[in-house]
């Protein structure tokens, strides 16, 4: 148990996906104007990003590795996620159409998201078994989920201050999160 | 041999992908609209968000819903309105045209402050510090956030330093109203503003949070004094589409709080509605509203009185096909058949029904419900809903010993229907009337104009407890009727079948009732008689609900203590989901005004429940005004002069039933309109600049 939950504190301060790897940050910038919106995001992408671990590490270990094609990750990876977004995105039309219409336009997005396919290769690389692959892909996708209402918040504070012309919008927005990334540093003494 | 396997695998996956997701659409398929998909394929795809919905999917489904027009699109133009239109069978012009508009009319260097802000100059920065610097609510902040949130660069800042609109810039993107932290800056469609129900958050002047049609008075002052007298019937038709009725009948009761009332006399707000409407009447021609395409649902209303033609007229506008149903030969109701002629000429009332009915509202007249057709016909006929508005027909009796043995006894409306009918009604030299209200005087003065030489009104309470409007019992008097105060009948003697007098009993006032009026008391041994040959009995009317015995739906309609429909108050619906009520039916007797209020609710109820959303009322409205603040203390407004109502002279009414109100000039009115302060809910002209 202590092994999943320090996993979880890995994936979600140490190393975040967003603020130590800097995966993701098209849709970070792209979608933390409004809260409401940065929220829809991040619900979206920790719905994909479980599947998505758990599918991708599904094809590696029973596809990829027994035929020895290896070096087809990235592709067969690609493939898969996007096939599963699509799949996502026709099953909860149906089931759940007040989740579907509340992520809106944010679900097929995420295909293009690099932090879902970013984490199902860490998952690969770091030799995880299928427990581990499902507790840090979801706790990886609740680190980006963090910094993203984090730094939406941030930047609804943004709006309604006085900044030089210069510094306005994406500027400000990258600044902002270097510093961030600096005070996540911070957690690195978590993991000892 | 590598390679074959590597295609093999991707393939492989590729078709379990394919496969996964074919049969994933199958099991999960979800019906979409293919004019949906059709739509959604001639709109840019740039997912903008301009129009305000997420993305051009969301658009196009609600143009297919038809809560949008063809010309959704802020970015697609003509073209793809054109586009648009032409798969959903529309013109391109026919959705609503919505424009921004501010619904404030003080900036801060006007208005009543609370504190001086100088803080971070945005609105939203502004709005977190208690609200703003202004005293009420919903007062703009002026900081202009929604001016550069305009993306089409429609907006700027006034002169007065308020958020202007350009008209032809606007596209009605609703980015102002989305940013605005306190919705003072919204997109209007004429649509949204007849179904808007006023609540806390909207800034209006006394007058207008007292009318019960919750007319925007200011507004179409405003535009009498600039001389666009069109603008001004607009305005008053987004909230009753009766001013000239409304103009000539209306107990006014908005200029009973008019702040002018501290200075010197209200602005004569209801001759300024009649002068407008009276101006579009003598044109000859109408200034029609925009009708919205069929929508293709059908409403039945029942009752062509006040109440259901204000439904009717609403429902129009926004595209139902409407059929009203009247019992009587002739539309209008109590208007027509309860409103005398010299107050409300059948010319005028037939004018102001004809702009209603040529919205395409279908009128069947000598249509009465319980006898000629029940509810359950009408569902059958393809109805989806029904606006009862049967009005209050029913009149109280005397209870008083020989009231049914003499022909010349009877009820002041009983009286006034004939004389709508058209049918003979000779009175004899001495008439009583007795009761206080509207009808009684209508009932005197219609007795005295077909020659009746004495006319009596008894009233149990005083003149000052009357309900009557105080200009009908001014006129009465000019007219000599002559009141007797603090008298209640006891008994009709005559011999013969034929009425000689009546016997009444002198009252005194006691303790306060349960309506705050002081309880008229017999007083013992006063009994007198006075000569009569006509006694009119107008001492309350009540809904005549004999249409809704029947079995079936009627039955489940519930009814109030007083015999009237029961509907909640604001959304009119009664216990059957689908039917609606409203007026006199549900009311009891009341005005004409607040009878077009409940048309005027019914058909946003109505519209709610057709178009499949939540029937709710916003949680601030408000049934009753509540106080606002008059002219503040040691502020100094000049004095002017109230337009005075031109009528004619007493000897030129007597024998005739020509209208006695003839309107104000031209030149009145717009003087008049400059009497008006133009208030806010705090804010009023003239403020700052006595004060200072």
């Amino acid at each position: 148990m202590t092994e999943y939950l320090l996993l979880v504190v890995y994936a979600v301060l140490v190393n975040n996906i967003l603020l130590a790897q800097f995966l993701g940050n098209c849709p970070f910038l792209g979608t933390s104007q409004k809260m409401s919106t940065a929220t829809g995001m991040a619900m979206a992408v920790i719905f994909v990003l479980t599947f998505a671990g758990v599918i991708t590490w599904a094809v590696q270990w029973y596809v990829l590795v027994p035929l020895e094609l290896e070096y087809l990750q990235t592709i067969a990876f690609i493939l898969v996620i996007a096939a599963l977004v699509q799949l996502v995105e026709i099953v909860l039309q149906k089931t759940a159409p007040a989740l579907y219409s509340a992520l809106g336009i944010f679900l097929p997005l995420i295909t293009t998201n690099c932090a879902v396919l970013g984490v199902a290769i860490i998952n690969i690389k770091e030799d995880y078994d299928f427990a581990n692959t499902v507790v840090f892909s979801f706790a990886s996708a609740v680190g980006f989920g963090l910094a993203l209402v984090l730094f939406a918040g941030l930047r609804e504070r943004f709006a309604l201050s006085r900044m030089p012309r210069a510094l306005q919008g994406t500027v400000s927005g990258l600044i902002t999160a270097g510093l961030m990334a600096l005070a996540f540093q911070g957690f690195m003494k978590l993991g000892g | 041999m590598e390679v074959l396997a590597a295609a093999l695998v991707i393939g492989g996956i590729g078709t379990i992908a394919a496969i996964g997701l074919g049969v994933a659409a199958k099991v999960f398929a979800v019906y979409i609209d293919p004019k949906v998909i059709e739509v959604g394929e001639v709109l840019p795809g740039a997912n903008c968000g301009g129009c305000g919905y997420t993305g051009c999917a969301a658009a196009a489904t609600a143009v297919v819903k038809g809560k949008v027009g063809a010309n959704v699109c802020v970015v697609g133009g003509q073209e793809c309105a054109e586009a648009v239109a032409g798969i959903m069978g529309l013109s391109a012009e026919e959705g609503e045209v919505g424009i921004a508009e501010l619904g404030c009319k003080y900036s801060v260097t006007t208005a009543h402050l609370l504190f001086d802000y100088d803080g971070i100059e945005d609105c939203r920065a502004a709005a977190l510090v208690n609200g703003g610097g202004k005293v009420c609510s919903m007062g703009c902040l002026g900081f202009g956030t929604c001016i550069s949130a305009c993306q089409f660069g429609a907006l700027y800042r006034g002169a007065d330093g308020l958020p202007a609109v350009d008209k032809e810039r606007c596209t009605a993107c609703g980015a102002c109203e989305r940013i605005c932290p306190k919705g003072i800056i919204r997109v209007q469609t004429p649509s949204r503003k007849f179904t808007h129900v006023q609540t806390d958050d909207d800034c209006v002047a006394p007058c207008q949070a007292t009318c019960p049609a919750q007319i925007d008075i200011p507004a179409y002052i405003a535009a009498i004094g600039r001389g666009d007298y069109e603008k001004a019937v607009c305005i008053i038709k987004e909230s009753n589409p009766f001013p000239l009725v409304c103009g000539r009948v209306c107990p006014h009761v908005c200029e009973s709080v008019c702040r002018r009332n501290d200075i010197d006399e209200p602005v004569n707000i209801n001759h300024l509605k009649r002068f407008a409407a009276d101006f579009e009447m003598n044109s000859g021609k109408r200034f029609l509203p925009q009708v919205l395409p069929p929508n293709g649902k059908r409403v039945a209303i029942i009752g062509a009185g006040p109440g259901g033609l204000t439904c009717a007229y609403y429902l129009a506008r926004m595209g139902y096909q409407i059929k009203v149903f009247e019992s009587m030969p002739k539309p209008g109701g109590m208007l027509l058949y309860g409103i005398p002629e010299y107050r409300l000429p059948k010319k005028t009332l037939d004018w102001e029904i004809g702009g209603i009915l040529e919205l395409g509202v279908e009128l069947e007249c000598d249509k009465k419900l319980g006898v000629d057709f029940t509810i359950e016909d009408l569902y059958e006929q393809g109805y989806d809903a029904i606006f009862l508005a049967v009005g209050a027909w029913d009149s109280r009796r005397l209870g008083v010993p020989g009231e049914q043995d003499f022909p010349q006894v009877a009820s002041g409306t009983e009286f006034l229907i004939k004389r709508g009918l058209g049918e003979e009604t000779p009175v004899g030299r001495d008439v009583i009337i007795v009761g206080g209200g509207n009808t009684a005087m209508d009932a005197a003065r219609t007795s005295w104009r077909l020659g009746a030489e004495n006319v009596y009104l008894l009233y149990r309470r005083s003149r000052k407890e009357m309900p009557a409007n105080d200009i009908e019992v001014d006129e009465g008097e000019h007219e000599g009727i002559k009141y007797h105060f603090l008298a209640a009948p006891t008994k009709l003697i005559g011999t013969g079948g034929k009425l000689d007098a009546m016997e009444f009993l002198k009252m005194e006032l006691g303790e306060p009732d349960a309506s705050g009026r002081r309880r008229p008391v017999p007083i013992e041994g006063s009994e007198s008689n006075i000569q009569a040959d006509n006694v009119f009995s107008a001492i309350g009317q009540s809904p005549d609900l004999t249409c809704l015995d029947a079995e079936g739906v009627a039955s489940k309609l519930g009814r109030t203590k007083w015999n009237s429909i029961e509907a909640a108050d604001g959304t009119m619906q009664t216990d059957v989901s689908n039917i609606f009520s409203g007026g006199d039916a549900w009311r009891g007797a009341a005005t004409a005004v607040e009878a077009i209020r409940d048309g005027r609710f019914a058909a946003r109820s109505i519209n709610l429940l057709l178009t499949g959303e939540e029937l709710t009322l916003p949680s601030n409205w408000y049934a009753r005004a509540p106080k606002l603040p008059g002219i503040d203390e040691g502020i100094k407004i000049d004095k002017s002069e109230r337009a005075r109502m031109i009528e004619l002279s007493v000897d030129d009414r007597r024998m005739n039933f020509n209208e006695v109100e003839l309107g104000i000039t031209e030149e009145m009115a717009k003087k008049e309109s400059e009497r008006c302060l133009q208030c806010g809910e705090v804010c009023y002209q003239g403020y700052r600049e006595k004060a200072s």
